[in-house]
Formats: structure tokens, C-alpha cells, sequence
């Protein structure tokens, strides 16, 4: 008899049961805690930071582990907590180049003002297995004697700025416009920068470097070279208005990259070089540069360069189809039940499938 | 409340406001795609968080909600949705379409004919009928805006050019007081003619997409066709094995590997309804003592 999807109730409750167990694994193997993910997961943390667009470790941590260790599930669960928090307030702009840094290198010159500095970076580390992390056991324990902050002291200035002084690099000038806020609004095309930029932040890293790859194999190319990159922590002030001034309440990592781009000019514009820009939450830098690039090559119709059709040179592709728990959800959503549709489509064939025997052969 | 932190019906005032103010906005144009800034819902994008999002927006204590996924109150997704409301709004919660006051359903329009003062909200996955069309919302905008509407007739036209009828079963496209033209999101074109002259409010969200649009009761909705080729509604050339109903949408339930099927009601409700009243089907099992 009829007994498709029935007991729908008891499924579901059985389903959360089963996942419970699946999440803990063996119990002969100990738990996982947040705070380990926390300290030995970082860059799984700030990849769900920065595309959960909520700046708390701890969260993040949760989230992982509650995910399984599936990282756009863990961003999902960090989304729909966001959404639900009170907006107090906006921040003061943050001062990157007052970024106390833990990274920053520069791919165009040798040598830059406040000096290169390579970080905890995997750049120039063999891919080899280490089995000795596989051993239980501390495993490789540093030298308690590595530098850890070689920052120079006090602000160190972007290397765009020192090619701004010679006017060989285009301007940004200081825009003091409230942006507009993608969680608040629905997008809108055309977009702004800011709310471009908004987007791309929180987009997903897989589809922005795959879109920035694009543009290096010449699918909208803008010959980029990362100008500067650096990783670290900035204040955040906000202004108190009882008080009448701003008061830092916090800090965040935050990771920036800013491009140099090459540009021959246009009617008017002298030839100069341009720039992209990305900003994300943690240490995240394979995202931030392929935001920089992402950002150049949507800025085409604004240098009064030629659109040539390239995918990441279209800001209704790009925006539409950057956010990964949108995206993620919608695909995902083709497992539920559409026998309704199914079952219309099915009469429908049959029908022109009974019409087509019907007539005789067709002359053809 | 589900603990502390969570407003009624989970989303806070404000943001209830928000979609209020879309929702009024879409009754007063009908057919519309209003845009409003859709939350993050904590169940994905394409689970009905469009949907969700317009019921939290309209449900008031005293409301009585019924949740239905292709036409059945015990489908897994209407089950987690009904009792995400249970949770987090407390009202009580129903399967009978004619008690509820608000009834959020996927893919159908439950087939007992709504009165005045019912809210029924549809979840919406793409709310552009021009999207397959146009991929572009700056372009579909831009034809809305000027009621241009020359494409979805050629394509109406190349269907019946290529099939001899138009090969749209489900979210068959339809126009709204002579305007708009809508999707009526994935239910089956059998449930179009429902959508029209309806005594309740008919809401449509959709979440990814941040999209609301309406029809105010007594709306005139006409699903597009050609003089000498008139819409069919079209329908299973069978009957409910189970309570019989003649003019009810079926669902196809294959029921061993020889071929052997049967047809039921996609409305759960309707057909548990109609067996109590004391109709019967070819294959249907005496009901169980005491139900109904």
C-alpha cells in the first residue's frame, strides 16, 4: 500500500540522531575541542570568518566542528547567526597601514619602506609529509628563539602610496560616502565599487580564484602583480557619541592585498598604472588576491577599457554567483521532493510521446 | 521563544517591518517582483526561505499554520518547517486546509478552495519568468518595465511550432490583471486556474533571489496562450485510488518492479477528507477505527 514519505516526523529525527553520532566518530578516539580547532585549524577558522563575514575566532571554531569540518556548511551556520545579531553600529574605517603586521611582502620591488617580511607563509616550504605529525607526541616544536615580530615601528606605508607621489599609479581618493551594506539591502545592479567589494569579500574563495585564474589566462587580462600583501591585526575604533570621540573597541586579523595594474591609457587618461583591491577577514591571502583581481578586471567599463565578453569582466555573473551558502543551497536544493513537477512532466511526455505514434511517419 | 535571543517567529521586528513593507508594496502592484533584502535563514537557500521569511513577517500568535511540500502536510521539508514555527512563533499548527489562517506551501495550491482572510505563501526558486529567457536581471527588469513580452510568446509559439502544444507543465507563466507577467513558481499549470478570482492573499518569496511579489484577493490571473491554442489545464487520465476524486492533481506511486502504479491525491488533506466523508478509491484500505 501507500507508504511513500510517510512518517516524514520520525525520518528527520532520526537523521539528526545519526549525524550526532557520525560528528563524534569513535568514542575510543578523544573529542575534539573548539579551542584546538581554534589553535591548530586557524586558516579553516579565518576562511569562515571572512566568508561567514563575522569576526569571532571562537564562533568559527563552533561552527567547524558542528559542520563536521565542512567549511561552507560551518560559513552557513556563521551566516544565519549574523543575520540575527543587532546592528549597534558602524566602526571608524580601519587603518591598514597601522596593521600590526605578521606578513607583508612585496612582489614589485626589492626592497620596500618597513621591509619585506615572509611570516608563517607555506611559500617556501617543500610539500613533503611530515610523518613525524603523524607520531603522537608534541611533534616539531619551533626554537624558542624565532623572531616573531619584526614589524617596524609605527605605521608602515602601502608601496601604492610611493608610486601615487610620482603620479605613476592612479589615485584613490577618499570617499566618505556611508557604503551601502549587502546584508541590509538587496543588491542592485549596477553595483558600486563598495558594494562590489562587499560582495567579493564574502564571496567564495574556490569560485573568485578560479574567476581571477581566468583573467591570467586571458579571459579579460589586466597583467596584475601583487604590489603589496600583508597580514595582520588592525584596531577597530568606533565612535561614542556620549563621549564625543572614538574609542577602539577591539581588534581584528585582517589580510590585504592591493595590485599594480597595467594600463596604457584612454582618451584623456595619460598611461599610469591601475589598481585592484581585496580585504578579508583572518589570514586569507589566496582570497585576497584573487579578489585584487577579481576587482580589476569589473573596473574595465570605469578605465574606459574594452569589455571583451570574459566572465570575471561581468559584474552580473561575478556578484550573482559569488556567494557560496546561496549558491550551495540552491544546488543542494534539487534533493527535495519535486514529484509534482516530475509527475506533470512525465503526462506531458507521454502525451507527446502518444501524439508521435499516433501520426504516421513523418516525411523527414 | 526557542531560548533567549530569538524574537516571535524568529525574525526581528525590524525585519519583519522590512518584508512588510515589500509585501504591501506587492499587493498594491500585483505581479510585481518587489526586491527586498532577504536574511540568511537558518535552513539553506532552495529550502523555502523565501517563503519562510513572508510567513514570519505575516504570522500573528492567534494564527493557526498549516505547511504543505507538494501538496502533503508529512513530506520532510514541510515537517522541519512547520516545526521551525513551532519553535520559534508557538502557534498553533494544523493540516486541514480549511482551519489554517496562513498555509505555506511548495509546488501546489491545495485543492479546497480558500476563503477570505487566508494568507497562502508559495516558496519561490526562481521568481523571473524571463530568467530561462534573459538571463540578465538588469535586462528582465528592463522588459518588465516596458511590458515587453515579445519573447515569452515566441517561445510559447516555437513550443507549439516544435510539440504542437506548449511544453510547459509546471511554473507555466501567466498574466496578471492584463500587467505583469509572473511565475507562478513550480506548481503544476493544473493548479493555474486557482490563482485567479482566489477569495485569499497570495504571497510569493523568494529567498536567494531577495524577491516578493503578490496577489491581493480577486486578482485577475490568465495563463498565457493563444487564441487557437487556449490554455489546457491537463490532469492524469485517472482517478484517486484511494478516495476516488475525480478532479483532484495525482501523484504517480510506482509500487513493485512490474509496472504496477497508482494514483493518489498530491493533497494529502483533501484526500484524508474525502475518506472520511466516506469516499473510496479502487485500491483504498478501510480507514483505521477512531480516525477522522
Amino acid at each position: 500500500m501507500y507508504v511513500a514519505v510517510k512518517g516524514g516526523e520520525r525520518a528527520i529525527d532520526n537523521a539528526h540522531a545519526l549525524l550526532a553520532e557520525a560528528r563524534r566518530g569513535d568514542p575510543g578516539v578523544a573529542e575534539l575541542t573548539v579551542a584546538q580547532i581554534r589553535a591548530q585549524l586557524h586558516l579553516a577558522v579565518t576562511r569562515v570568518m571572512a566568508e561567514g563575514s563575522l569576526h569571532d575566532p571562537d564562533l568559527a571554531a563552533l561552527a567547524i566542528k558542528q559542520a563536521r569540518g565542512d567549511l561552507i556548511e560551518a560559513i552557513f551556520l556563521i551566516r544565519a547567526y549574523r543575520t540575527t545579531l543587532p546592528r549597534l553600529g558602524a566602526s571608524q574605517p580601519i587603518d591598514t597601514a597601522a596593521m600590526r603586521l605578521m606578513r607583508r611582502i612585496s612582489a614589485t620591488f626589492k626592497d620596500v619602506p618597513g621591509g619585506q617580511m615572509l611570516g608563517p607563509t607555506f611559500d617556501y616550504t617543500h610539500r613533503l609529509l611530515d610523518f613525524r605529525l603523524a607520531a603522537d607526541g608534541p611533534g616539531a616544536v619551533p626554537p624558542s628563539d624565532t623572531p616573531r615580530a619584526m614589524a617596524a615601528a609605527g605605521p608602515v606605508p602601502h608601496v601604492a602610496a610611493l608610486l601615487e607621489r610620482d603620479d605613476l599609479i592612479e589615485g584613490a581618493p577618499r570617499d566618505d560616502t556611508p557604503p551601502p551594506d549587502l546584508t541590509r539591502m538587496p543588491m542592485e545592479l549596477p553595483a558600486t565599487r563598495a558594494l562590489r567589494l562587499q560582495a567579493l569579500a564574502r564571496g567564495d574563495e574556490g569560485f573568485l580564484l578560479s574567476l581571477a585564474y581566468s583573467t591570467q589566462r586571458g579571459y579579460g587580462r589586466t597583467h596584475a602583480f601583487v604590489g603589496e600583501l600583508r597580514i595582520g591585526w588592525v584596531d577597530v575604533a568606533m565612535e561614542i557619541p556620549e563621549l564625543g570621540l572614538a574609542v577602539t573597541i577591539g581588534e581584528v586579523e585582517v589580510t590585504e592585498c592591493e595590485t599594480v595594474n597595467q594600463f596604457l591609457g584612454s582618451r584623456g587618461a595619460p598611461p599610469r598604472f591601475t589598481r585592484g583591491y581585496g580585504l578579508t577577514f583572518g589570514q586569507t591571502e589566496r582570497k585576497a588576491i584573487a579578489m585584487s583581481l577579481v576587482d580589476r578586471a569589473l573596473r574595465w567599463k570605469e578605465l574606459g577599457e574594452d569589455g571583451t565578453g570574459a566572465p570575471a569582466q561581468d559584474e552580473e555573473f561575478v556578484l550573482m554567483h559569488a556567494d557560496n551558502v546561496q549558491a550551495t543551497g540552491f544546488l543542494e536544493h534539487i534533493k527535495l521532493p519535486h514529484y509534482v513537477d516530475f509527475q506533470s512532466e512525465l503526462e506531458l511526455l507521454r502525451r507527446l510521446r502518444a501524439e508521435t505514434a499516433a501520426e504516421p511517419e513523418a516525411a523527414e | 521563544m526557542t531560548g533567549p535571543g530569538y524574537n516571535f517567529a524568529y525574525l526581528d521586528e525590524g525585519t519583519k517591518r522590512m518584508i512588510r513593507r515589500a509585501i504591501l508594496k506587492g499587493i498594491a502592484v500585483p505581479g510585481y517582483q518587489v526586491p527586498f533584502s532577504a536574511r540568511e535563514m537558518p535552513m539553506p537557500y532552495g529550502w523555502g526561505t523565501g517563503g519562510v521569511q513572508v510567513t514570519a513577517a505575516c504570522l500573528l500568535p492567534e494564527d493557526r499554520l498549516k505547511v504543505i511540500d507538494q501538496g502533503a502536510d508529512d513530506t520532510t521539508n514541510a515537517v522541519s518547517i512547520r516545526r521551525f514555527f513551532e519553535r520559534t512563533a508557538h502557534v498553533a499548527t494544523t493540516t486541514s486546509t480549511t482551519a489554517a489562517t496562513v498555509i505555506q506551501t511548495r509546488h501546489r495550491i491545495p485543492e479546497h478552495p480558500l476563503r477570505e482572510g487566508q494568507i497562502l505563501v508559495f516558496q519561490v526558486p526562481i521568481p523571473e519568468p524571463l530568467r530561462f529567457l534573459e538571463p540578465r536581471e538588469t535586462e528582465t527588469r528592463r522588459m518588465h518595465s516596458l511590458e515587453e513580452y515579445g519573447l515569452m510568446h515566441v517561445k510559447l509559439y516555437e513550443d507549439i511550432a516544435r510539440h504542437g502544444t506548449i511544453a510547459t507543465s509546471y511554473a507555466y507563466p501567466v498574466r496578471v490583471e492584463g500587467r505583469y507577467v509572473m511565475d507562478p513558481s513550480p506548481i503544476p499549470k493544473f493548479d493555474n486556474p486557482r490563482l485567479s478570482d482566489c477569495a485569499a492573499i497570495q504571497l510569493f518569496g523568494a529567498g536567494r533571489e531577495q524577491r516578493i511579489y503578490a496577489l491581493p484577493p480577486h486578482t485577475q490571473v490568465v495563463s498565457l496562450d493563444f487564441e487557437d491554442h487556449p490554455f489546457d489545464p491537463g490532469k492524469a487520465p485517472h482517478d484517486c485510488d484511494l478516495c476516488g476524486a475525480v478532479d483532484s492533481y495525482l501523484d504517480e506511486v510506482i509500487t513493485d518492479d512490474r509496472g504496477g502504479r497508482m494514483f493518489v491525491c498530491s493533497d494529502t488533506d483533501h484526500c484524508t477528507c474525502r475518506r472520511a466523508a466516506g469516499h473510496s478509491g479502487r485500491l483504498a484500505a478501510p480507514l483505521p477505527a477512531g480516525r477522522a
